[in-house]
């Protein structure tokens, strides 16, 4: 038998076993993780955009019970114009100029809503009607909803970038992926800080 | 290859401490559909919503569980949510149809979390209005057995398909609806139960994602992942989780 053929013969298995090998090796766990760390991203840009889409019905309900409120009624909508006038692409996680304006912006309509919630408790008139209950609940469940997305994100970053900067990831990190880099994440003073006080 | 600098150590660091603190919630054993942590039902009334529970999983899928606890431990009801649900895994796998009813009598709050699945059903809307209506008057009153009891009831109807019918009687309550299960319902179950029962004795676990969310209730059937699987030990046979996940949907509302 030639070695040509032995080699032939063995080559299946021996491709089988080095992709065995390679995988419990965690050649997969940059790309899986960096999948799972963008799905989060997007959880959490989704969220962001269902509260900004909330935003201009709020603004007209509560425009219609309290118009003295000019300048909280402003102010939110200016903070929303700023937030949603951010393009958001995929690259953003990776760039910590763009990734820090967007925290900055959603951070300020977070506190211009919550001002807005709180002026809104001076109006009796305001807080018995039901269109307005209903928009303020949905409010309140986006909030909820954005702090736990952001928590998940938080998480899926700290488990992709800790498998770049630890062995055996760091291998792959600076071999094979090099094109991978690590992801921004949201700063832990934002995170501690409760949620704006959108509450009854 | 270059070592890590001190900085991204540091943050690695706080980013693990940050992990441990997000774990630090002890949540309760998931020992069926309702679990009286705090002690606010008696037998009877737990008997009667497990088995309106059980015979809504059986129609849809919808995995809905009733807890009260003893304790927050010195977190939101929003953030202690979330967490049990997934830790305790309700609602499908892949479908996310649960939602959770949560009771803290010592805080005084009450929360509707909703799984991925129903927060179409469930809207934050809908669930306030279940809050404010059904439970918290009661609640107030100390009748926690009527409020939790009555909330179910909404949730309930809500899920089954009737949101519509629901919000429009919220405004006025009807002090009373129809208890006892109607003989169509009654067929379904059945129907239900037997294609269940059949579908374990043919094809077995691979009967695809349809049939593994039919088959929820029937424990032997459905293959546990991801360690959502608890020792579940209620008078009706074991009852746990199908891996379902929320998202923070739902509302809350305190008394």
């Amino acid at each position: 038998m030639s070695f040509a053929a032995t080699l032939s013969r063995f080559r299946i298995p021996t491709v089988l076993a080095l992709g065995l090998l390679l995988t419990g090796c965690g050649v997969n766990n940059i790309p899986t993780f960096d999948e799972q760390a963008k799905a989060k991203w997007a959880d959490v840009n989704n969220q962001y955009q269902r509260r900004a889409d909330l935003i201009p019905n709020l603004v007209e309900t509560v425009r219609g019970y309290a118009r003295q409120e000019r300048e909280t009624l402003e102010a939110v909508v200016n903070a929303r114009a700023k937030a949603t006038s951010i393009q958001v692409t995929p690259d953003i996680v990776n760039d910590p100029e763009k990734f820090k304006q967007f925290q900055e912006a959603q951070s300020q309509l977070s506190g211009a809503l919550g001002r807005l919630i709180a002026v809104s408790e001076n109006y009796p008139d305001l807080k018995s009607n039901q269109n307005f209950l209903a928009l303020q609940s949905q409010l309140e469940g986006t909030e909820n909803r954005i702090a736990v997305a952001r928590r998940d994100y938080i998480e899926a970053v700290r488990v992709y970038n800790t498998e770049l900067r630890t062995f055996p990831g760091v291998l792959w990190a600076s071999t094979v992926y090099r094109s991978h880099k690590p992801m921004e994440t949201f700063t832990v003073t934002e995170e501690t800080r409760r949620p704006p006080a959108v509450k009854f | 290859m270059r070592f890590c600098p001190p900085r991204a150590v540091i943050g690695f660091v706080l980013l693990l401490g940050l992990a441990a603190l997000a774990h630090a919630l002890t949540f309760p054993q998931l020992t069926g559909r309702v679990v009286d942590e705090a002690n606010v039902l008696d037998a009877a009334t737990r008997q009667a919503l497990t088995d309106k529970l059980a015979a809504v999983e059986a129609k849809s899928g919808d995995q809905i569980v009733v807890v009260t606890l003893k304790s927050l431990q010195d977190t939101s009801i929003e953030d202690y949510g979330y967490q049990l649900g997934r830790h305790w895994g309700i609602g499908q796998k892949g479908t996310n149809t649960g939602a959770l009813l949560i009771v803290a009598p010592i805080e005084k709050k009450v929360r509707i979390e909703v799984g991925y699945g129903l927060e179409g059903a469930l809207t934050d809307a809908v669930t306030r209005l279940i809050i404010q209506n059904a439970i918290l008057p009661r609640f107030r009153a100390n009748d926690f057995q009527g409020g939790i009891t009555r909330g179910v009831d909404d949730i309930v109807q809500v899920v089954s398909g009737d949101a519509e019918e629901f919000k429009r009687r919220a405004a006025q309550r009807p002090e009373n609806t129809a208890k006892g299960v109607d003989i169509l319902t009654l067929i379904l179950i059945a129907f239900v139960l037997f294609a269940v029962f059949s579908a374990m004795r043919g094809s077995g676990p691979g009967g695809g994602a349809r049939s593994s969310r039919r088959s929820g209730y029937a424990g032997p059937i459905f293959i546990p992942s991801g360690g959502s699987w608890s020792s579940g030990s209620s008078g009706g046979g074991g009852f746990s989780g199908g891996g379902g996940s929320f998202g923070g949907g739902g509302s809350s509302g305190s008394w």
